[in-house]
């Protein structure tokens, strides 16, 4: 029994058509037909890197920024060899692709307010949100933040295709010194807000959880959790989330997410870069399991 | 035409393409990318007796032309998949070869014996035994790593399931002798051997500077580790034409990206090649390396892919002749 075509995901060989360096950032363009006539706001794609003999196998995931015309694109921050890899490529240089990935945004069914917050370049996915909801006759805020003004993606866009725009940074070189958290509160409560996009480093977006509940909001978060395969398969990219029957699982961000509700997230499971499995977690390895498992394991996948 | 079909310890296999356990999931996210029923056989990831949540993150670290993951074994627990992701691999056509594991060896042959009460159960064409399993009872000693232990678990397994259908051990290259274990395995019952699982390796993150997974240490694949395969493969084969072992197929897993590695190890004796890590890269990897094997030995004029099973080993001969 062969796969229907319309669940079948698309791989393809994308043509790159533009790099422009955009502050500590670059923005890929790609000719990708297929992946994006089904792309939605919020979900991905998982770029291989280093070609078909690379020594790095495993694809790189972006948050789509733009999906149109036959084009899709994704912003980048070189910080490894394999995002290296995508940012010193020339336009007509081709990227294997892999997308659209995962499960976007939720959209309300009601014309409600709403506010976008983007950490760093964690913003890519909210402009083309942001236009979607106001096609829908939402209200949308915006507020972008990063650490200093090179690391902000977006701001002129988001003064476009936003209703109202606040900024900060860490240092002040742009916009309010501080943090994003530190003025949503204002922005939901100013504009009657309901639901609370987020998309950005995990701390943040666990601030940005507290404040909506703390407003009376809903937080939908975009979570940035490492893949190894982006596709399902390779169960590295989980964390702890509670579903509706109540019990917390350990679960994929490839294909559960990335969107997750952001109250049902265990946020108390993260600590310095380590995220454990709660022990009420369905299927938690007991303590007599661990112990042995640690340091005697071999080749178990 | 290649005849691309072999049997594999008295189970007839269209082509001898498989996914490898812990590389695939269960199916279904394949099944998205291409018709799994195509496969040789689909290979599920091992499945214990209970659910299990897996560890905590990072689980994973890219390594040079491969990777390191420590996941736990997580998994729904035998019972959810025998009523749930085995019947749906049978209903979409998929030959199954169902990777099972245990914290004590009883729980290896509780988890066959459930397994072989599924409704699906038609749709199995063997049981891979993933003995890279601590022992609880052994103070966590991976099974493997000792022969004892590893006949074991393989001939409780082996009384549980249908005569009819073949169990695989699969091995451990972390020994100091891999043909003992091998050995060892078959005259416990096993109808034929897995090899080779995860090279048990740690990576440390150089900004933390601490272990970068969770875990501590994990299991190291991808082309990387081929020439491993490679290795411990043919040193099977060659006790098995020596007399040394019994003689059983050999499945050959170990950083297979293409049809150029997948016919390395069948020339060092392999019957059957999983594809696993390259999935990552490449979800098509199974089916692509299926078409580069047949397209390699068609090029070497070979008529059928069972005439090359081992073929290295003749060829040596010659050299020494």
């Amino acid at each position: 029994m062969n796969p229907e075509p319309q669940e079948r995901t698309p791989q393809v060989t994308g043509e790159l058509i533009a790099n422009r360096r955009v502050g500590d950032y670059h923005h890929l363009t790609f000719a990708a037909p297929g992946v994006v006539e089904r792309a939605r706001p919020g979900q991905f794609v998982a770029l291989a890197v280093g070609g078909d003999t690379s020594a790095n196998l495993l694809r790189r995931c972006f948050s789509i920024y733009r999906a149109e015309g036959g084009t899709v694109d994704v912003v980048i921050a070189a910080r490894g060899p394999g995002t290296r890899w995508l940012t010193d490529l020339s336009a007509r240089d081709e990227v294997n692709i892999i997308g659209p990935l995962g499960r976007g945004f939720p959209l309300p069914a009601e014309p409600v307010a709403c506010v976008l917050v983007g950490g760093g370049y964690g913003s890519a996915p909210l402009f083309w949100l942001a236009a979607t909801l106001r096609q829908r006759g939402c209200h949308v805020e915006m507020v972008l933040g990063a650490a200093t003004r090179d690391r902000l993606f977006g701001v002129a866009e988001a003064r476009r295709c936003a209703d109202g725009l606040m900024v900060t940074t860490d240092d002040g070189s742009e916009g309010v010194p501080g943090w994003v958290s530190d003025v949503l509160p204002a922005v939901i409560d100013r504009s009657s807000a309901e639901i609370v996009y987020g998309c950005g480093p995990m701390a943040m977006l666990r601030s940005v959880t507290e404040v909506a509940a703390a407003h009376g909001a809903v937080a939908q978060v975009a979570v940035e959790e490492s893949m190894a395969c982006g596709i399902g398969v390779c169960m590295t990219c989980v964390m702890p989330v509670t579903g509706d029957d109540g019990v917390t699982r350990m679960v994929r961000c490839c294909v559960d997410g990335p969107v997750f509700r952001g109250d049902r997230i265990r946020w108390e499971a993260f600590d310095h870069g380590w995220c454990r499995v709660p022990q009420d977690a369905h299927g938690a390895i007991t303590k007599s399991d661990a112990s042995g498992a640690v340091t005697k394991q071999g080749g178990a996948q | 035409m290649i005849d691309m079909s072999v049997d594999l310890a008295g189970m007839r296999l269209p082509n001898p393409l498989m996914t490898a356990s812990g590389c695939a999931a269960n199916g279904r996210e394949l099944h998205r990318f291409f018709d799994i029923a195509q496969l040789g056989a689909f290979v599920t990831k091992t499945v214990m007796a209970d659910p299990r949540s897996g560890r905590g993150t990072p689980r994973m670290a890219e390594t040079p032309s491969g990777m390191l993951n420590s996941i736990g074994l997580q998994g729904p627990g035998i019972r959810d998949f025998a009523a749930g992701d085995l019947v749906w691999l049978e209903s979409v056509g998929a030959r199954v070869l169902v990777s099972i594991a245990g914290n004590t060896a009883d729980e290896y042959a509780d988890v066959a014996a459930a397994l072989c009460q599924s409704p699906a159960f038609d749709a199995v064409v063997g049981v891979e035994v993933n003995i890279s399993c601590p022992n609880v009872a052994n103070r966590g000693l991976v099974f493997a790593c000792d022969p004892l232990s590893s006949a074991r678990v393989i001939a409780l397994v082996r009384e549980k399931v249908p005569p009819d259908v073949p169990i695989f051990a699969k091995l451990s290259p972390d020994v100091t002798d891999i043909v003992e274990i091998a050995g060892a395995c078959v005259k416990a019952g096993a109808d034929g051997l897995t090899m080779i699982n995860t090279l048990l390796a740690m990576v440390i993150d150089t900004e933390l500077l601490r272990p970068q997974v969770a875990g501590v240490t994990g299991g190291l694949s991808g082309p990387g580790i081929r020439p491993v395969a490679v290795r411990a493969i043919w040193q099977v084969r060659a006790a098995m034409l020596g007399g040394r072992i019994p003689t059983v197929p050999i499945i050959g897993v170990g950083g297979v990206r293409t049809g150029d590695d997948a016919l390395q190890l069948v020339a060092a004796g392999a019957s059957a090649i999983q594809v696993g890590t390259a999935t990552f890269n490449d979800p098509n990897a199974p089916m692509r390396v299926k078409r580069e094997l047949a397209a390699a030995l068609q090029a070497r004029g070979f008529a059928r892919f069972n005439d090359v099973v081992g073929i290295a080993h003749t060829r040596l001969d010659r050299k020494r002749q």
